[in-house]
C-alpha cells in the first residue's frame, strides 16, 4: 500500500500510522455526546474518512479517503491545514 | 542451439547415486538425460511420478535438498540450476522411491475419494486428534523439515521504478524495450535462470535469426541503458495496493555463509506490463500421471534447450497444432513417434504417424511408463509400446498475478483459457498470452504495445518499434478436457485429484468451483492449480450442467509460487525480529557488574552484582539499602520524554494533562496524569516548565509511539489553532536518578555548581562543564534528584556518579531496587494502571481538576467509572511472618467460596521489602479504601499459595513524605 504524503510525496504504507476514522476530528466541546463520538463509528463497505500520522516521515496528521474494498485512496491532505 | 555447456560438467547426487550434468542443466533436466524417470511419489496415494513440466509450475518433482540444518524439502527439480556437490533427495517414499510401503494407499484409491477424510474418521470423535491425525498427516505429506536451526541467509531488497515488467518472453522483452528506449526506469523481472521465456524452448526464428539469438541481442541492447534493471531467476510472487509487488530471487549455486540463498523483493511501481505467458495443461485421461507422461511443450523444450530426448518411442496426444511441433521435433531428431489427435481433420507437419480421430484411454508401466492405449474413432484400441507419452490439452494463461487485487479473468474460446480485459487492473498492462496474444508474432506486438501504454502512461513519448518478423500461428485447437473410460483420470497431480472427486464433490452439492475446492482439494497445493484449474472448471461445468464461461473461477491468491518464511522474514530471525534500544550509559553500567533485562524495547540493569553476592535478591536488598541509607544512582534515560514547544505549549498541556499546567512556573515541575479518551488512566509522570514557551513531558519507559500518536492527533487534528510542536526527546538525553539521605553530598562533589532547589522544583547546572537540568523529584521517596545530560555525556556522567555514591557509602541500583522503593511508597508502574483502572481507582482522583476541560474529562464521569464497588489500589501485608508474596494472586473474604463472583480482586506488584523487614505488595481490591485493616484470603492458583494478608494502605514507608520534601 502507498500513500501520496501531501508533504512528502507517495510513500510506502510502513511510514504511517492509522489513527482512526476522520470523525475523530469532530471532538464535542466539553459537556457534548462524547459516547457517540468515541463509540459509535460507522463502518461503511466503501469510501471512508480516515485519519494516517506520517510517523516515519514529516510526522503530519494526513486525512485520507479510502475505499475500504477497493483500498482506492486519492492523495492525502493536512488534517489541521497547512502548518 | 541449447542452453547447457557440455564443455563443463557438473557432478551431483540423487538419493546417493552420483550424476552428471552439465553447466546450464536444472536437476529435472539432468535426471532425464541420466535416464532417470522416476523422481517422486505422489502427496496423497503415493503414486510414482516423474516430470512433467520444465517450469516453477512442476506438480511431481519435488525434492529434497542438502542435509541436516541444511535440508531444504519441496524443491521443484525443474527450477534447481545445478552446481558441484549438490545432494538431491526424493521424498515422500520408505524405504526407497522405487518401493515405497505407503504405495498402497493407492490400492485402496476407491475408498481414498473426495470428502474421504470428513467420513471416515467420525467416531470415535476422541481418536481423531490423537490416532487419525497423526496418521494421515505422516501417510499425506512431501518433504520434511530436518528440525534443526536453519543457519542459512536470506535477504531482503527494497526498490522502485517507473515500470516493472513481469516475465521476459517475447511479449515482456519487448515491453521493457520500448518502455527503456522512451526513458522509463524499468525493472524486467523473470523467474528463468535465463530470460527469453518459450523462445528459449522453441526450434523458431525471429527477425530472421534463432530465437535464443535474437533473444541475446534484445537482452545485451537492455543490460546496456542505465535505466533497465534485469532480474533473472526472480519470480513476481504478489501484486499488492498501489503498484506494490513482492518478488523472490533465488541465487544460484552453492549456499555459502557469505551469500544470502535467497532475495525478497519489494518494489514499488507506477506501471506494471504482465507479460507472463501461458503453461501447459494436461487432459484428463486414465493413466495421465505415470513417470514418463510429460506436457508436450516441456518435452520439445527439454529437447531444445537442454539436448535432452525425454524418450525414444513417444506418443504425442493433444488436441491442437502448437503439440505437433514437438512430434515433428522429436521425430527430427530420431525417436519414433506416434501422434494422436481427437481431431478427425488433424495432419501431420512431419515425419511422424498420426492417428487422427483418436483418444489415449489407459497407460501401462509401474514406475516408467511403458505401453500406451488408444482407441479410434470406430471404437477399436490398440496398444502402443511407448517410453514417453507427450500430452497438451491446450495452454492455461499465467493470469495469476493481475487477479491478486480481486480482478477475474474472462473465458475466451479462441485460446482455449481464461484471460485478462485490457482494462481489469488500473496500471497494468497486459501482454502475450495473459490476454489472448498466444503466436509469437502476436506476443511481440502485444509487449511493444503494452510497452508504448506504460510509457505514454508515465508521461513518456514512446516511438513503438515494427514488430520483429515471426511465427504467427497459435496453434488452433479444439477443446478435449477429459476421455471417457475407465480408470483414474488425474486432474490435478499436486494433490492427487481425480474427474471421479469433482464429479463426486458435484454431486454430493459442492460443485460450485470454491466448494469444490475445499471438498476435493483441487488446487490448494503450492502450484494453486496453475495447471488443473481450468480442467478441474470444465470437470465441473459438465457434471452440473453450466457453461464453461458461466462457471465461474476460484480465487488466485499471493504468492503466485512459494515462498519461503526465511526469505520473507530475512534479517528477522533472532535478535532482528525487533531492535534493542540501549542507554546511553549501557557499556558503563555492564562494566560496574550490571545484570540486564528486558524492559519492553530496552535493555536495563536489573541489579548491580557485587563479588560474594549470591543473586539479584541480595544485590537488590544491599541496594535498596543504599538509598534508604546513604544514596543510590541509577540510569532513568529510558523514560520517555516530549519536547513541547510553543506559545501554545502551557496551554496544549492544561488540555492534555488532568491537572493544571499553565500556572505552572518556568523552573518548575508537576506530577500529572493523562487520560485516555474514554476516561480510564492512561499515564502519569512529571510535567516539567524549563522556559515559559518550552516543556518536558515524562511518560512511561517505551511508551513512545502510542503517546506520539495520542500529541499528535490533539495538537494537529483537535487544536490546530494552538501553536504548538512535539519533538520525541528520549535518545537525546541521559538521565539518572540520584537518591538517598546524601544525595546533596553527592551532587555537591560532581557539579560544577549545586543549586538550592525546592522539592518539584528544575534548574539549569554543568557537570564537568558538560550544561544539563536538574529536576528536583523522587520516585524512591528519598530526597531526590534526577540529573539530565545530553546523550553522549551519559555514559562519563553515569561512571563518576557511581564512584561518587559508592565514596559515600551508596552505590549503583537497578531495576529490582527501583520497583522495591517504590512498592514500600506505593508508587505506580503499568501493573497498577492496567487500562482498566481509573485516575480515581489508585486514589489519584483529586488531581483531576473540576473544571474539565481536559482530554477524557467528560467521560472519566460516566457512571460505571464512578460506581461503588471499583477496585481500588491498596498495600497488602502477609499475616505470617516470614511468608512471601507474589504478583498475580486473587483476593477472596475467608471462607468464601474460590469463584469469579467471589473475587475481590488481584496483586498487581510485590516485593521483599528491606526496609519494612517484610513482603509487602500493592493489589486493586474491590472497595479497597473501605476495607483498609481487614483481613482477607490471598489465593495463588498458579503457585499453588494460599495465605492470609492485611489489607493496608498503599503507602508504607514514610507515609508523611518527609523524606523526599526534606
Amino acid at each position: 500500500m502507498r500513500l501520496i504524503c501531501p508533504n512528502c510525496g507517495p510513500r510506502d504504507r510502513r511510514e504511517f500510522s492509522w489513527i482512526g476514522a476522520a470523525s475523530l476530528l469532530d471532538r464535542p466541546a466539553p459537556g457534548g455526546d462524547f459516547v457517540a463520538w468515541l463509540h459509535l463509528r460507522d463502518n461503511p463497505a466503501g469510501p471512508l474518512e480516515e485519519l494516517w500520522l506520517h510517523e516515519a516521515g514529516c510526522g503530519a496528521l494526513l486525512r485520507a479517503s479510502r475505499d475500504t474494498r477497493t483500498h482506492a485512496l486519492a492523495p492525502l491532505t493536512l488534517a489541521g491545514g497547512a502548518r | 542451439m541449447t542452453g547447457i555447456d557440455r564443455a563443463q560438467p557438473i557432478t551431483f547426487r540423487f538419493d546417493g547415486r552420483t550424476v552428471q550434468g552439465f553447466a546450464g542443466d536444472t536437476v529435472a533436466s539432468a535426471l532425464l538425460r541420466a535416464g532417470q524417470r522416476l523422481m517422486a511419489r505422489s502427496f496423497k496415494y503415493h503414486r510414482p511420478r516423474g516430470v512433467l513440466s520444465l517450469g516453477s509450475e512442476e506438480p511431481s518433482a519435488l525434492v529434497t535438498l542438502g542435509q541436516g540444518a541444511a535440508q531444504t524439502p519441496n524443491q521443484r527439480a525443474t527450477m534447481v540450476e545445478l552446481y558441484d556437490g549438490l545432494e538431491v533427495f526424493s521424498q515422500n517414499a520408505w524405504p526407497s522411491l522405487a518401493f515405497d510401503v505407503q504405495g498402497v494407499n493407492d490400492l485402496a484409491a476407491p475408498f481414498l475419494g473426495a470428502g474421504f477424510y470428513y467420513k471416515t474418521f467420525m467416531w470415535p470423535r476422541r481418536a481423531w486428534f490423537r490416532l487419525y491425525e497423526p496418521i494421515i498427516r505422516r501417510a499425506a505429506g512431501l518433504g520434511a523439515l530436518s528440525g534443526k536451526a536453519d543457519r542459512g541467509t536470506d535477504e531482503k531488497a527494497f526498490s522502485f521504478c517507473d515500470l516493472l515488467v513481469i516475465g521476459a518472453g517475447p511479449a515482456g522483452l519487448m515491453a521493457a524495450l520500448t518502455a527503456a528506449r522512451a526513458g522509463a526506469d524499468v525493472i524486467l523481472a523473470d523467474e528463468g535462470a535465463a530470460m527469453g521465456g518459450r523462445l528459449l524452448y522453441e526450434a523458431e526464428a525471429v527477425a530472421g535469426k534463432p530465437a535464443a539469438e535474437w533473444v541475446a541481442e534484445v537482452l545485451e541492447e537492455l543490460a546496456g541503458w542505465p535505466n533497465v534493471r534485469l532480474l533473472p531467476r526472480t519470480t513476481v510472487t504478489g501484486q499488492y495496493d498501489h503498484g506494490t509487488f513482492a518478488a523472490v530471487e533465488r541465487l544460484a549455486g552453492p549456499p555459502a555463509p557469505d551469500r544470502p540463498r535467497e532475495c525478497f523483493w519489494r518494489i514499488a511501481a507506477a506501471q506494471s506490463v504482465l507479460a507472463t505467458g501461458a503453461i501447459e495443461r494436461l487432459i484428463a485421461f486414465p493413466g495421465n500421471d505415470r513417470p514418463g507422461v510429460m506436457l508436450a511443450g516441456a518435452v520439445r523444450g527439454y529437447l531444445h534447450r537442454y539436448g535432452v530426448q525425454a524418450g525414444r518411442r513417444v506418443v504425442l496426444f493433444a488436441n491442437n497444432d502448437d503439440a505437433h511441433r514437438t512430434a515433428r521435433d522429436l521425430a527430427a531428431a530420431g525417436a519414433e513417434v506416434v501422434a494422436v489427435d481427437p481431431r478427425a481433420d488433424a495432419v501431420a507437419q512431419g515425419d511422424y504417424a498420426l492417428r487422427a480421430g483418436a483418444e489415449v484411454v489407459a497407460t501401462r508401466g509401474r514406475t516408467a511408463l511403458r505401453r500406451v492405449a488408444l482407441r479410434d474413432g470406430a471404437g477399436r484400441v490398440e496398444w502402443l509400446e511407448a517410453d514417453c507419452l507427450a500430452v497438451s490439452g491446450g495452454w492455461n494463461p499465467n493470469t495469476q498475478l493481475a487477479c491478486h487485487l480481486g480482478a477475474k479473468p474472462v473465458w475466451n474460446e479462441v485460446v482455449g483459457g481464461f484471460v485478462m480485459a485490457p482494462d481489469a487492473v488500473s496500471d497494468m498492462a497486459f501482454a502475450g498470452a495473459v490476454m489472448g496474444a498466444c503466436s509469437t508474432r502476436d506476443a511481440l506486438a502485444a509487449g511493444i504495445a503494452a510497452g508504448a501504454k506504460a510509457a505514454r502512461a508515465l508521461g513518456l513519448a514512446p516511438v513503438p518499434p515494427d514488430p520483429p518478423e515471426a511465427e504467427a500461428e497459435a496453434g488452433a485447437l479444439q477443446l478435449l478436457w477429459q476421455v471417457a473410460a475407465p480408470g483414474r483420470a488425474f486432474v490435478d497431480l499436486a494433490n492427487d485429484v481425480t474427474v471421479k472427486d469433482l464429479v463426486l464433490a458435484a454431486a454430493e452439492g459442492m460443485g460450485a468451483p470454491e466448494h469444490a475446492k475445499r471438498y476435493t482439494t483441487q488446487g490448494m497445493a503450492p502450484d494453486q492449480g496453475r495447471g488443473s484449474n481450468s480442467t478441474a472448471l470444465a470437470v465441473l461445468a459438465d457434471a452440473t450442467a453450466r457453461a464453461l464461461a458461466d462457471a465461474g473461477t476460484t480465487t488466485a491468491r499471493p504468492p503466485f509460487v512459494p515462498v519461503s518464511i526465511s526469505a520473507m522474514g530475512a534479517g528477522g530471525a533472532g535478535k532482528g525480529f525487533a531492535p534493542v534500544r540501549l542507554p546511553p550509559a549501557h557499556q558503563a553500567a555492564l562494566d560496574h557488574g550490571a545484570v540486564m533485562i528486558e524492559a519492553g524495547p530496552w535493555l536495563r540493569a536489573s541489579h548491580f552484582l557485587r563479588a560474594g553476592e549470591a543473586g539479584w535478591a541480595e544485590a537488590c536488598a544491599r541496594e535498596v539499602g543504599h538509598v534508604r541509607g546513604a544514596v543510590g544512582v541509577a540510569d532513568v534515560s529510558t523514560l520517555s520524554r516530549f519536547d513541547i514547544q510553543g506559545p501554545d505549549a502551557a496551554q496544549f498541556l492544561t488540555r492534555i494533562c488532568t491537572n493544571t499546567i499553565n500556572s505552572l512556573q518556568p523552573g518548575q515541575l508537576r506530577y500529572s496524569l493523562l487520560l485516555r479518551e474514554d476516561g480510564h488512566l492512561m499515564e502519569d509522570g512529571p510535567v516539567a516548565r524549563l522556559a515559559a514557551e518550552h516543556f518536558w513531558l515524562f511518560t512511561s519507559s517505551g511508551s513512545e509511539p502510542a503517546m506520539r500518536r495520542h500529541l499528535e492527533l490533539a495538537a494537529q487534528g483537535y487544536w490546530p489553532d494552538l501553536r504548538v510542536r512535539i519533538f520525541e526527546a528520549t535518545e537525546a538525553w541521559a538521565q539518572f536518578a540520584i537518591a538517598g539521605p546524601r544525595a546533596r553530598d553527592l551532587l555537591a562533589g560532581v557539579l560544577d555548581a549545586l543549586p538550592e532547589l525546592a522539592f518539584m522544583r528544575a534548574a539549569r547546572v554543568g557537570m564537568g562543564g558538560a550544561e544539563g537540568w536538574l529536576l528536583r523529584l523522587s520516585y524512591s521517596g528519598e530526597l531526590g534528584y534526577e540529573l539530565a545530560l545530553p546523550a553522549r555525556y551519559g555514559d562519563a556522567a553515569f561512571r563518576a556518579l557511581i564512584r561518587a555514591a559508592e565514596a559515600l557509602g551508596g552505590g549503583a541500583y537497578g531495576l529490582e531496587a527501583m520497583n522495591v522503593l517504590r512498592i514500600e511508597k506505593g508508587f505506580l508502574t503499568h501493573a497498577e494502571i492496567d487500562g482498566r483502572a481509573t485516575a480515581d481507582d489508585l486514589g489519584l482522583g483529586r488531581m483531576l481538576r473540576a473544571s474539565g476541560g481536559f482530554i477524557g474529562a467528560d467521560l472519566a464521569t460516566r457512571p460505571a467509572l464512578v460506581a461503588p464497588g471499583r477496585k481500588q489500589l491498596v498495600g497488602l501485608t502477609p499475616v505470617s511472618v516470614g511468608a512471601t508474596l507474589a504478583a498475580g494472586g486473587h483476593l477472596f473474604v475467608p471462607g468464601a467460596p474460590l469463584d469469579p463472583e467471589n473475587d475481590l480482586g488481584h496483586v498487581t506488584s510485590a516485593c521483599q521489602s528491606p526496609t519494612l523487614g517484610h513482603a509487602q505488595a500493592l493489589a486493586l481490591l474491590r472497595d479497597g479504601r473501605a476495607r483498609l485493616g481487614e483481613t482477607l484470603r490471598l489465593w495463588d492458583g498458579l503457585r499453588g499459595t494460599d495465605q492470609l494478608v492485611k489489607v493496608t494502605a498503599p503507602t508504607a514507608y514514610d507515609t508523611e513524605g518527609g523524606r523526599a520534601r526534606g
